[in-house]
């Protein structure tokens, strides 16, 4: 008897276990946050800020640029994902439902496109940038962190589009709409949760984009990553101001996330794992 | 539920039939998209041979000119003597293969590239059986329990990267890092002041901890998605048969799943191999340069060092690297997925 109930609750045991070790710095990042400077630098952690403060989002908000920088993340961010959904809808239509030479072709390219080195190829965006006098400016960003969420749209948009039944786009067209008008009164309103979980993904990309905003916008047209990255050495060993504007950044996506998160995962699997 | 089926791509033969069948009902409408009306007219009919291509179009632009060209703009570059003097002056010298005698030729790259394997095979044996353990977890456990691991495993999935790599030095900080503190009231009292990122190895353990605690709740959770499409009976009949747990996992588990942990395994190989925001935002590759992996290495070479045409070679290399292990993970993608 005993021992089965050792059996039966040593999971929940590790699960613990688990849950502390993946939620830890999530709440020790909002934690600290609210934490008096006294007890963010004492010997002894104090896991609960019983009496917190917002001071530390006071003195991150008004660091310098901080609006500018948060309109310039938002702009850049919505612009690419926007851009990405119009297209990406046009192109996973005809993929979805269309058969034609080269579709296959143009599925390979787009899963390969999909794990693009983005990460080094910054040097020759950087001087594609330069050449065409488009430093410090917000508009390759947005062209840019476009192409980057783009392959992955197609791929998850192709999955939502097949997944809605041929048989409704048909009947519309029999009772005599266009192919056009089929898809946008049949099709497309039954999309809405896959153009939602895709552009959250695409929201989070380019949110979270550093390596090149950091080589093409050194002077102007930053984006809250340059932010938070630089504060740290500008605000020194400030950890309250640190982790409040570390908050600041997390919480939009957290949030959204987790409001997503059941079509999320159904959709970033698809897109992911399948290529 | 054709997006449900795509979670994981091991389906059970009966599904794969229920599948095929259901692909043969709608397949005569299908053919060619054309209107089965038989008009003779051709201009709808060769506008309906074009419409995919129309759609197409703004696609395959946009790739070709933001990431065919800025690829091809880094192999031109590869070949040029370009550091800042060239770029101020606007000058374009062409040196031939040199920027890649000069590296391939340099112990530099060779380390680095070999600290960027290394990097790579640890964290992803890390994350892939972390990830499958923590899935069979979330299978074994009572509906509230997964729910709340769950939630933990979002979270740290959805924190953005540069947010979860700032956390991370505050976490481990020299004088008021929870983890010293930690470590010191465990007993290893050396552990108190240490400063993790002095040292090479340890600024690499923060590292990969960091990547793998983000990339484990992806893993865990296709692995949990997977796991609910196997029948139970096969379970049954195995334990029936006197199975243990590990040769379950072995003769039931990994057959039914392995196109999806040779996938994610290829996924997270790329992933991690191209990873920069994670190493450069913890400590610019330092101390003294020991942390840099390959595209770390390429951007300091290329950009903080201004050898742009040294740092294309390197982006090149890489892309080289990458561009092999791609093709290994296409080839197995293809060979179970005949239909794209």
């Amino acid at each position: 008897m005993r021992r089965s109930i050792i059996g039966r609750s040593w999971p929940n045991a590790i699960a613990v276990v688990l849950f502390v070790f993946f939620i830890f710095p999530v709440y020790w990042m909002v934690s600290t946050a609210f934490k008096q400077n006294t007890d963010i630098i004492s010997k002894t952690p104090v896991f609960v800020p019983l009496n917190g403060t917002l001071e530390h989002f006071d003195r991150a908000v008004h660091a310098d640029g901080f609006w500018t920088m948060v309109g310039n993340s938002f702009v850049v961010t919505v612009g690419a994902v926007l851009a990405s959904l119009v297209i990406a809808t046009l192109a996973s239509f005809a993929v979805a439902r269309m058969k034609f030479r080269g579709r296959k072709t143009f599925v390979l390219v787009i899963m390969a496109a999909q794990m693009a080195p983005w990460e080094v190829m910054t040097i020759s965006v950087y001087l594609i940038a330069r050449d065409n006098d488009m430093l410090n400016s917000l508009l390759p960003l947005t062209i840019f962190y476009m192409m980057m969420v783009l392959p992955f749209t197609i791929w998850t948009l192709r999955g939502f589009i097949a997944a809605v039944p041929k048989e409704l786009e048909e009947s519309a067209m029999v009772d005599g709409c266009t192919r056009v008008q089929a898809f946008v009164k049949v099709v497309f309103p039954l999309l809405a949760p896959g153009l939602m979980s895709t552009s959250l993904f695409g929201f989070i990309t380019a949110w979270n984009e550093y390596p090149l905003v950091l080589i093409l916008n050194k002077q102007g047209g930053q984006t809250l990553p340059l932010w938070l990255t630089g504060f740290r050495s500008a605000f020194g060993d400030d950890w309250g101001a640190t982790m409040a504007a570390s908050s600041l950044f997390a919480v939009p996506v957290l949030v959204l996330f987790v409001f997503l998160q059941r079509k999320a995962v159904g959709g970033m699997t698809a897109g992911a794992v399948k290529g | 539920m054709a997006v449900h089926s795509e979670r994981v791509q091991t389906r059970s033969p009966e599904s794969g039939k229920a599948d095929m069948a259901a692909t043969e009902q709608i397949a005569p409408p299908t053919a060619g998209g054309t209107p089965t009306n038989g008009r003779p007219t051709a201009g709808p009919r060769l506008l309906t041979r074009i419409a995919p291509y129309l759609l197409l179009l703004p696609a395959v632009l946009a790739t070709l000119f933001l990431l065919g060209y800025p690829l091809l703009k880094t192999v031109l570059v590869s070949f040029q003597n370009l550091n800042s003097r060239q770029l101020v002056q606007h000058l374009t010298e062409w040196n031939g293969f040199e920027n890649y005698t000069d590296q391939l030729s340099n112990g530099e790259f060779w380390h680095t590239t070999g600290r960027s394997v290394a990097f790579t095979v640890v964290n992803v044996v890390l994350i892939m059986v972390g990830g499958t353990l923590v899935g069979l977890l979330l299978n074994r456990l009572g509906k509230w329990m997964r729910l709340f691991l769950s939630a933990s495993l979002i979270l740290a999935w959805a924190m953005p990267i540069v947010a979860s790599t700032t956390v991370y030095t505050w976490l481990f900080d020299q004088k008021y890092g929870v983890v010293n503190w930690l470590l010191d009231k465990l007993g290893f009292h050396g552990m108190l002041d240490y400063n993790w990122f002095s040292d090479q190895y340890s600024t690499f353990f923060v590292i990969i901890l960091l990547i793998v605690w983000g990339s484990i709740p992806f893993v865990a959770f296709n692995m949990y998605a997977g796991l609910t499409t196997i029948p139970t009976e096969l379970y049954e009949a195995a334990r029936m048969d006197g199975a243990g747990s590990l040769k379950i996992f072995s003769s039931v588990i990994f057959p039914s799943l392995k196109p999806f942990f040779l996938a994610t395994t290829f996924l997270e190989v790329i992933w991690v191999f191209k990873a920069f925001t994670q190493v450069f935002a913890m400590n610019m590759g330092g101390p003294q340069r020991l942390t840099e992996t390959l595209p770390v290495y390429a951007f300091i070479e290329g950009v903080s060092n201004n050898h742009y045409g040294t740092g294309s070679a390197i982006a090149v290399l890489t892309i080289l690297m990458l561009g092999a292990l791609m093709a290994y993970y296409f080839r197995i993608i293809l060979k179970q997925e005949d239909e794209l």
